[in-house]
């Protein structure tokens, strides 16, 4: 990240306060968040984005072998998109699990040193120059998405990135554009989810008539469409509607507060109180 | 010319002379192999021995963190509890500058030396606990800063805090120096920094409890609360309290004979009755807010719960027995009641942060998290190693 990057996110942050965000969370900067349309009634199970994933992003290639979806997987420093297939009243589904990319993510406005951002294009990105390993972010994010390298002596976060810099060059993110069974579409978050209510709209015995992701933490980039409830494919975690950030938009809201207030206040207080040896004390020491 | 060249003279020979004192400083007064050194020194070594393993062979070599669990011990105990305990700092100081509550001067310096050491030790394990510690400079020199996170708060306020209560113990220092000038100078400097200090603490006490706002699903809804940041700033001032009621008698066994001939024991105990009604007072406050957050919350249903048994463990048990107990050795006037109630005080306080950042959790998922021993033991080392460098100052400074 060279410098006038730096000077542009600084002014951005400054201009667009973090918490404060939008009406409907999805834009920043004028610009439109992107995102992802999972289709899991679409999805065949065949893992290729996986495979593309590691490709974009230079991580370990994932087994070959089908039967790792024998068991529930979650994201790992080293494989930030994973398949999982599901058991459920309207048989075997499978759904791809990543960083969701929250609308007003909760793990950016953790980190301390920015280095979880939220992009004006949407991809909430981690930078590797900023990071300084404390991990709020793994603990504020509400779907458990980002992993840290436990077995590094220089380790990194690993989350999905939403294929940022492959976005910048004006590409789709590496699973979309593997993915054969168009499971995946790529768009503008608003297109999307007009997508997904005209797929309910037109199926209506298909699909439940909900979108994972519109509201969820208060909006994320990936949007899923299912055919049988969400607890059924993995997403049992209760999360608020509400973006995260505002839980601690109060608290931070209040400190310019308490550190103009207090200070002459106390000063006020100190001087009221004449104590019986102030002569005294002032000339000795704290004795 | 000539007198000036005999004044640069006699400005070097004072200054080597202050050097060759502090080095002599250095060595060590009194006895060596008393029971506690034979017992802590391995016990230092080996922490500083398995700090280092773990900066070359990264976190999960020594400890049990894992993907679900990011934060364990180091953080839950050492930075969250360790800060509240040096509460005690902000609080007397806030006593004896502010209120003018002259009662409390003695041992003020020892309340402020040991909150300055508690920052230094256990906000400083917050450095062992990071994965990426030489990054730690981009949110102080400017290079990124997350003004929306909480931790960049605390973080800030701890070294700036540090900043406060070194000013506030300068004193002392240019004291054992024998810098008489320059004493006076920076006891001029004292209400300023108490009254920055008070105000950092009431911002970083409740800060400590806002880093877990966001972990709303992730804690068990009776230690969950939008009040956790009140609940954590009311509980600091009986959580440090406590702290100085028990160093203060401890530090009275150990060091008193030499440095205090002149400060007879009643003294010390009027003292701890002034601070146990301070502590039965915020424990009765603390108790109603948890009462009214309980109410608030409608969690009712939940303390039928093994949870909810273990939530009123902490609740009963250690608050409001203590309280009790408090309260109870003001009436009789036995300081050592006093001593009792704060020791269990302190176990509460250490239950109550260990849940809200450990313990309770994610206390869903199947797979709980354990320190190992060796986490365990590296925060025993940095509990001993502060009580080394207590020691030490305390030798040589006019502290109690
Ligand atoms: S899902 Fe988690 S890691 Fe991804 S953007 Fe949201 S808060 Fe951040
Ligand atoms: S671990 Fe890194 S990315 Fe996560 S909050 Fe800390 S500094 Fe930010």
């Amino acid at each position: 990240m060279d410098r006038r990057d730096a000077l542009k996110t600084l002014t951005l942050i400054g201009s667009t306060p973090l918490l404060a965000g939008t009406a409907d969370g999805a834009t920043r900067g004028g610009e439109e968040f992107v995102g992802v349309l999972v289709d899991t009634t679409k999805c065949e199970g065949c893992r290729s984005c996986e495979e593309a994933c590691a490709a974009a992003n230079k991580l370990p290639a994932p087994p070959k072998d089908d039967n790792v979806m024998a068991s529930e997987r979650v994201p790992t420093p080293g494989q930030w998109s994973v398949v999982n297939r599901y058991k459920t009243s309207k048989g075997e589904v499978f759904v791809k699990r990543q960083c969701l990319h929250c609308c007003q993510p909760a793990c950016a406005s953790a980190c301390l040193t920015q280095a979880m951002l939220k992009t004006r294009q949407g991809p909430v990105i981690w930078r590797e120059d900023k990071c300084m390993g404390c991990r709020y972010c793994m603990v504020s994010c509400p779907f458990d998405v980002p992993t840290f390298e436990y077995d590094k002596t220089v380790p990194k976060i690993g989350k999905c990135q939403l294929c940022y810099s492959r976005l910048r060059a004006g590409k789709k993110p590496a699973c979309v554009e593997e993915c054969p069974n168009e499971a995946l579409l790529f768009g503008t978050r608003r297109e999307l989810l007009e997508e997904a209510r005209r797929r309910i709209y037109r199926n209506p015995d298909t699909y439940l008539h909900r979108v994972y992701g519109e509201h969820e933490a208060g909006g994320t980039l990936w949007l899923y469409l299912s055919a049988v409830p969400f607890e059924e494919i993995g997403f049992r975690k209760p999360v608020d509607n509400a973006p995260l950030p505002q839980l601690t938009k109060e608290f931070l809201y209040a400190v310019p507060v308490i550190l103009t207030l207090w200070p002459p206040f106390l000063l006020a207080l100190a001087k009221a109180i004449r104590g019986p040896k102030d002569k005294e004390s002032e000339a000795g020491d704290a004795q | 010319m000539h007198s000036e060249l005999t004044a640069q003279g006699s400005l070097l020979q004072r200054f080597g002379r202050k050097a060759r004192f502090v080095l002599g400083e250095f060595r060590p007064k009194g006895e060596l192999l008393t029971p506690f050194n034979i017992l802590s020194l391995p016990l230092i070594v080996l922490g500083l021995f398995l700090i280092v393993y773990r900066f070359v062979y990264g976190l999960g070599s020594i400890t049990n963190l894992s993907q679900s669990y990011p934060w364990g011990l180091w953080i839950g105990f050492d930075v969250v509890t360790g800060v509240a305990f040096a509460g005690g700092a902000y609080v007397v100081t806030f006593m004896v500058y502010i209120l003018k509550l002259e009662k409390y001067r003695p041992i003020t310096r020892a309340t402020i030396l040991n909150g300055f050491l508690a920052y230094l030790f256990y906000a400083g394990a917050l450095l062992l606990d990071l994965g990426r510690p030489w990054n730690v400079i981009n949110p102080i020199i400017g290079n990124s800063f997350g003004v929306s996170s909480v931790l960049f708060l605390v973080a800030w306020h701890f070294l700036l805090y540090m900043i406060a209560e070194l000013i506030e113990f300068s004193p002392a220092i240019a004291e054992w120096l024998g810098l008489e000038r320059l004493r006076r100078l920076l006891r001029k400097l004292t209400l300023g920094a108490v009254i920055f200090g008070i105000t950092l603490s009431t911002l970083h006490q409740s800060g400590l409890g806002a880093l877990f706002l966001m972990a709303k699903t992730k804690i068990h809804p009776l230690w969950y609360s939008e009040f956790i940041p009140v609940l954590f700033l009311v509980s600091s001032v009986f959580a440090g309290l406590s702290m100085v009621i028990f160093e203060g008698s401890i530090s009275q066994r150990v060091f008193a004979p030499r440095h205090l001939p002149a400060s007879p024991a009643a003294d010390h105990a009027e003292i701890v009755f002034g601070l146990a009604k301070i502590c039965c007072a915020t424990m009765f406050v603390y108790l109603f807010l948890l009462g009214l957050v309980l109410v608030h919350g409608n969690h009712w249903a939940l303390l039928g719960t093994g949870w909810g048994a273990w939530y009123l463990v902490e609740v009963l048990g250690f608050v409001l027995l203590p309280c009790v107990l408090f309260a109870h050795s003001l009436k009789v006037r036995s300081a050592l009641l006093a001593r009792v109630a704060a020791l269990i005080t302190m176990l509460g306080i250490i239950i109550n942060r260990l849940n809200v950042s450990v313990i309770a959790f994610k206390w869903y998922e199947p797979v709980r998290y354990f320190p190992t021993w060796m986490e365990i033991e590296v925060s025993l080392a940095i509990v001993l190693l502060e009580i080394w460098v207590f020691r030490w100052v305390v030798k040589r400074m006019r502290v109690l």
